[in-house]
């Protein structure tokens, strides 16, 4: 109850908007690029699974689909620490404008 | 097929636990004097390493649990262990809470039945963590206390909701503490015949009790934290080893797995259990829920409130991520060593002329038997140690989650509606957490000789089926109201169990019915968009005047969920 005056010079503050504005942005295409990443190798699964089988070279045995699942696991963490080094230098500064905004 | 391989090696890993319970039995009573007749050659002896190391393992975690316990005084600190975790420690304990026995044994057992197919999971049990940090964790925190079903219920009716969410915790935590009790038990008894299935189980449950009524979260999240450590350094030992003996070459270790396992080429060829049909529907399935039902485990929730911030949460999130791909990665190299040093082996198989995969003490063993053919009876001392520790680690945060379920939403928001005190509130979770160890130890020896092979699509299933959707709809979504909250949640938690029951593991498998009613073992590509339906519809046909004042209620909790205004904090000591 306390923080309703907080609340309302929040809401009423443009950066506010503009956080959640870019930081959804962020965080919702950052799930879709996983989402596409991680579902294209499962659909590839499900429906070719001769490309995933398929050697990655004429002499190897190693298919190419442990290539596919080992970028996923990297490319799930890269994402992840972009998104972390994103908020970290763009996020953080703006909340902790809003809330010192909040409390003058 | 593979879901009951895996289950089977999820219990195998729980196993493991009970062999080091075992060997602390063994160490600390010696009661059973060597008998007569020396034990059968076919059985591994008494692991003299293992029983040390598993001693140290329980000396250090007792003392921690006595140093936390000093320092657990309110119930922040016993559920959240004061909100004092870094980033760092958090991403840790994240990576102990989550890297089960399952993960460790089961992956490199599915590996070895299966090669390539083994990836699928790998990569599935990975990729909720982005979409994990992307979208919860610094929310959760932000409006969070100590369950998930703060977050679920923030501005919806406490009691229906909350009654909602811990049944579904519940039921996740249950089932998931007993496929650790009986993999636990029946791996000891494989390694230390001398130590029973019941005694193992008894062992471990006194011990989580132990940990989680004195020291709480505090001395959990330590646990899970040493555990990680021990997994990771364990995990790259073994991975090296088999790189070493490869000759550091990946071409050569898959070429030497092909020429060693029995099916050659197809487990490179394989994207679905050697020997079965190839299912879209069934693969897609399994994929949703590996990624979703990561991102709605309550136990792993749960571990978002004990950090200091919404910021700390985030750090912790790519922490813990980093540990997890890395392991799953290890994981795939010990499954295709243990295809090479592990299979055709007399020393491990159990008879050679029927089959050169199958192992003696059963399909959760490729992990246990590399580590020996690595490192000898040393170095299977520290991987039993490990595996032990593993689940001792999992099931603290289980039983703490599940009772933190009970107490914090059930009794203290429910029967009591916020009427309670602190104090009465944490006395309730104690109650709860030795109430819950106990069934789980009573569980699990009742399952003994059950085929629990369901348990992973169970577990899973329900929390990507209902806690997931309903925590981000109720977070993103203006919309969501009580009634479609209720709804969606429990069509996600019923329809997971119904299709779970007439599916081909528990219809045909388990009860012996004929051929199941519902082709798939995963149901969650049917459920999860019947949970979504039903809550959307159940949400905006809602015209109540409690629905429009939750729907109003959305802006201030956006306010605090992005930018923590008003949220718990740190204690102060």
């Amino acid at each position: 109850m306390a923080n309703l005056v907080q609340a309302g010079l929040i809401q009423n503050n443009p950066r506010f908007h503009e956080l959640i504005r870019k930081r959804d942005t962020l965080a919702w295409t950052l799930s879709a690029c996983v989402l596409v990443l991680y579902f294209g190798f499962v659909l590839m699964v499900a429906f070719t699974p001769e490309i995933l089988t398929a050697p990655i070279a004429a002499d190897s045995v190693i298919p190419f689909g442990i290539l596919v699942g080992i970028g996923v696991i990297v490319a799930s963490i890269i994402l992840t620490g972009i998104y972390v080094y994103q908020a970290n230098s763009n996020f953080d500064p703006i909340i902790e404008e809003i809330m010192r905004d909040a409390h003058k | 097929m593979k879901t009951t391989n895996l289950a089977m090696r999820v219990l195998a890993g729980g196993s493991a636990l009970l062999m080091a319970g075992a060997a602390f039995a063994q160490a600390v009573a010696p009661v059973v004097p060597p008998a007569a007749p020396a034990p059968a050659p076919a059985e591994p002896p008494l692991n003299v390493h293992a029983i040390v190391m598993f001693v140290i393992f329980v000396a250090i975690t007792l003392g921690i649990t006595y140093w936390a316990a000093k320092r657990t005084k309110t119930a922040t600190d016993f559920y959240a262990a004061g909100r004092g975790i870094t980033g760092l420690q958090n991403g840790m304990a994240i990576a102990g809470d989550y890297m089960s026995a399952a993960s460790f044994l089961g992956i490199a057992a599915l590996v070895y039945m299966n090669g390539f197919y083994g990836l699928i999971y790998s990569v599935g049990w990975l990729v909720g963590w982005p979409i994990i940090l992307f979208l919860i964790a610094e929310r959760l925190r932000n409006l969070g206390k100590y369950t998930y079903a703060d977050v679920a219920s923030f501005r919806l009716q406490q009691g229906p909701v909350r009654t909602m969410a811990a049944i579904g915790s519940l039921i996740v935590v249950i089932w998931y503490l007993i496929g650790q009790a009986v993999g636990a038990g029946q791996l000891l008894h494989t390694l230390v015949p001398q130590i029973s299935y019941q005694v193992s189980i008894v062992m471990v449950g006194a011990l989580i009790i132990t940990y989680v009524t004195f020291g709480g979260m505090k001395a959990t999240t330590w646990v899970q934290i040493i555990k990680a450590g021990l997994l990771l350094g364990g995990a790259t030992l073994m991975a090296l080893g088999v790189m070493a003996h490869e000759n550091f070459s990946f071409e050569k270790l898959f070429s030497d797995a092909v020429a060693a396992h029995p099916k050659h080429l197809q487990i490179m060829q394989s994207v679905v259990p050697i020997g079965a049909k190839a299912n879209p529907i069934e693969s897609i399935s399994l994929g949703l829920t590996l990624m979703f039902g990561t991102a709605g485990l309550p136990h792993i929730l749960m571990r978002f409130f004990t950090v200091t911030d919404a910021k700390a949460a985030r750090k912790s999130v790519l922490y813990g991520t980093c540990f997890i791909g890395y392991f799953y990665m290890l994981t795939f190299i010990i499954g295709f060593g243990a295809i090479v040093l592990v299979a055709n082996n007399p020393e491990y198989v159990a008879d050679l002329s029927k089959s050169v995969l199958a192992l003696k003490g059963g399909g959760s063993m490729p992990a246990v038997y590399l580590s020996h053919a690595l490192g000898g009876d040393f170095f299977l001392g520290f991987i039993a140690a490990v595996a032990f520790a593993t689940i001792l680690a999992v099931v603290s945060g289980l039983t703490l989650a599940g009772a933190s379920a009970l107490s914090h939403d059930i009794y203290a928001n429910v029967i009591k509606k916020g009427k309670s005190t602190e104090a009465e509130e944490v006395w309730v979770s104690k109650l709860c957490v030795i109430g819950l160890g106990i069934i789980a130890v009573l569980l699990g020896i009742a399952f003994e000789k059950q085929n629990v092979a369901y348990i992973v699509a169970l577990t899973f299933s329900i929390a990507a089926c209902s806690n997931f959707p309903i925590l981000v709809l109720s977070v993103f979504w203006k919309g969501l109201t009580t009634r479609g909250a209720v709804l969606g949640g429990y069509t996600g938690i019923f329809g997971s169990i119904g299709l779970l029951i007439i599916g081909p593991t528990v219809w045909t498998k388990v009860m012996g019915m004929g051929p199941a009613i519902f082709p798939y073992d995963f149901p969650t590509f049917f459920v999860l968009p019947a949970v979504l339906v039903v809550a959307y519809i159940a949400s905006v046909t809602d015209k109540s005047a409690s629905a429009d004042k939750e729907r109003a209620a959305f802006e201030a909790q956006k306010i605090r969920s992005e930018t923590g205004l008003g949220a718990e904090v740190a204690s102060a000591h």
